[in-house]
């Protein structure tokens, strides 16, 4: 089945055949999907939770450690009115569930505007940032975990070999210093931080990719090493077809399916390492506008990016198990 | 631990460096050739020489008695998260699936999978994020999101191991549920956990780094690697040493543990496909 229209599929049927999956059963497409949903609702619930009670963990008293030393009682006594501090913690928790259903997440303390206004200007950046970096890796990783398979053994495949692990051992806030150093400083042919043109993305985006890149080239490497001793590329030989139709159209496809759930799950670590990244090249997005939070004791602030990053998170693994399953149907819970 | 070597010329590397590392961490305050923390103003930035082979910091610290002394935290976060979360992990996850029944399932549902959920470093920087930064509340966080993984791993190992005969033999001479699960079957899931200590180094490690660049670490005057990167980044026009030596020493480290984990692997299961 085409991708494509299996991906169509999922979002199609349900409202025809939602009810009648349920009840009959194993191994069907939208019983999996609404399984794999409802598995995710309680881990969204424990994620909501953590982050509600993460407030609570500031030592000594958090607004007190918000406004600082010297603040007055009477300050003090205000801005916990204020935060709701001073109610009992199910009513405050009551509240925080109640806000977040209206898409309220408070009111940052710093700036006094509300956190859901913030984050969302800020968002976007995140998600361009993560999406060049996916999109770069890939476009790395594919053909050169290709060639190292092909070229097994021979100077191409330990040349890739070695930059694949340095890509996994170097970490992004060495990569981010020593890529400005080469590109921006000693070649001066990139600019070294801020959002805008394309220009721009690219040492970020290399620098939040890099690791995604070596783990999906070592990945793709080793499934076509697999793929090509099939007996379905032998097959495709012996009728003749051009190695290349062999290697692209039969092995290959096959061999994309196991890294497409690791990408899945990288998509994720993208978002993580973009505190790193962000804060590196001056980002303007969510990475650093947490980390800024949270070296500001921006509490209100700090919670809502985290809670935010973490159910995006949550969001983009789900989507991964689902296209997952369209591409290859024997993943079906 | 001849065999383990013998053949991989690349394990062997990754144990010397790894050795090397560790050596350097427990000497460090006697091979450390200025007081890491000694200022001098006049020195501010220079770049390597004879008496500072690493150069000097912002500060005019010299570069490599910081490195040495950020090996020692280094490896030290990294050595009691290992032990830590190693520990609580194993017993746990091992606990939870020699057990079965209930509990396997509320560790594994519950807890485990809300844990795995959730990307480790975003929980680690929260926990931090609201503690406040410190080496203790550093290592806490890194034990919180760490023992998730052992106790994974221990849980699928003991679920194999416990349906086999000598797990039989050993209840039907008598034996306890204790003496089963600590004699004989706990011994028997040593070596991947061995493995994944091995990684849980680098991980550790690395994540300390990590937090410490974003100033959520370890506390400013301590030296610490991602903390000099950190301090680095402002000086990459005037003094590029400052970020070239603690990324060269934090590659090191982690590679040497990657690679170790590794040989490890393939000691361990000689069939498995060699990269």
């Amino acid at each position: 089945m085409p991708p494509l229209s299996g991906f169509m599929l999922v979002f199609r049927v349900p409202h025809v055949n939602a009810l009648s999956a349920l009840r009959y059963t194993p191994p069907t497409m939208i019983a999996f999907v609404i399984r794999r949903i409802a598995l995710t609702l309680p881990v969204a619930w424990i994620v909501v939770t953590l982050v509600f009670g993460l407030i609570h963990l500031v030592p000594g008293d958090p607004i007190a450690q918000m406004l600082g030393e010297g603040a007055s009682v009477t300050e003090v006594a205000r801005l916990r009115h204020e935060l709701g501090l001073d109610r009992p913690v199910l009513e405050q928790y009551r509240t925080y569930l109640a806000g977040l259903y209206h898409g309220n997440l408070g009111v940052s303390f710093r700036d006094q505007q509300p956190v859901a206004a913030s984050i969302r200007s800020r968002f976007p950046a995140t998600m361009e940032l993560a999406f060049a970096a996916f999109i770069l890796s890939i476009l790395f990783a594919v053909p050169a975990g290709v060639v190292s398979a092909i070229r097994r053994g021979r100077f191409a495949d330990q040349g890739l070999g070695l930059v694949s692990l340095l890509g996994v051992s170097l970490p992004n806030f060495a990569l981010g210093p020593l890529l400005i150093l080469l590109f921006s400083i000693a070649l001066g042919l990139l600019p070294v931080s801020g959002r805008g043109g394309i220009l721009q993305l690219i040492l970020p985006a290399a620098t939040l990719g890099m690791g995604l890149a070596a783990t999906t080239m070592r990945m793709v490497r080793g499934s076509m090493l697999e793929e090509i001793q099939q007996d379905y590329v032998r097959t495709a030989r012996a009728k003749g077809l051009r190695e290349r139709t062999v290697l692209f159209k039969h092995a290959l496809r096959n061999g994309l399916i196991p890294v497409i759930t690791i990408l899945g799950l990288q998509m994720g670590s993208l978002l993580v390492g973009s505190f790193i990244t962000e804060t590196i090249f001056s980002w303007p997005g969510l990475g650093r506008l947490t980390i800024q939070a949270i070296n500001a004791r921006d509490y209100p602030l700090a919670q809502g990016c985290i809670l935010t990053i973490s159910l995006t998170y949550i969001l983009i693994n789900l989507l991964t198990d689902v296209m997952y399953s369209v591409v290859d149907p024997r993943i079906r819970l | 631990m001849n065999s383990l070597f013998r053949h991989n010329k690349l394990a062997l590397a990754g144990f010397v460096i790894a050795t090397f590392l560790v050596v350097a961490a427990v000497l460090a305050p006697w091979l450390a050739p200025f007081n890491p923390a000694g200022q001098d103003l006049t020195k501010r930035l220079e770049g390597p020489s004879w008496q500072h082979p690493f150069g000097n910091d912002e500060l005019g610290r010299d570069i490599l008695s910081r490195l040495l002394m950020g090996a020692r935290v280094s490896m030290r976060v990294g050595g009691t998260v290992v032990l830590i979360s190693g520990i609580t992990g194993v017993l746990i996850g091992g606990l939870a699936g020699f057990a079965g029944g209930k509990l396997d399932t509320f560790v594994t549902v519950i807890v485990i999978n809300s844990l795995m959920a959730f990307p480790g470093i975003l929980l680690a920087i929260a926990l931090v994020a609201f503690l406040g930064p410190g080496l203790d509340r550093l290592i806490f966080a890194l034990v919180i999101i760490g023992w998730v993984g052992y106790a994974r791993l221990a849980r699928g190992q003991v679920l194999k191991i416990k349906t086999l005969e000598f797990v039989e033999a050993a209840r039907a001479m008598g034996a306890t549920s204790a003496r089963v699960f600590f004699l004989h079957v706990l011994p028997s899931i040593i070596q991947p956990v061995l493995v994944q200590a091995s990684i849980g180094m680098a991980t550790a490690v690395l994540a300390e780094a990590s937090l410490s660049f974003l100033g959520l670490g370890i506390t400013p005057p301590a030296p610490s690697w991602g903390a000099m990167l950190n301090d680095g980044r402002n000086h990459l026009f005037d003094a590029p040493h400052m970020v070239v030596f603690p990324s060269i020493a934090l590659v090191l480290t982690v590679l040497s543990f990657n690679i170790l984990a590794d040989a490890f692997r393939d000691w361990l299961d000689p069939k498995s496909l060699k990269y």
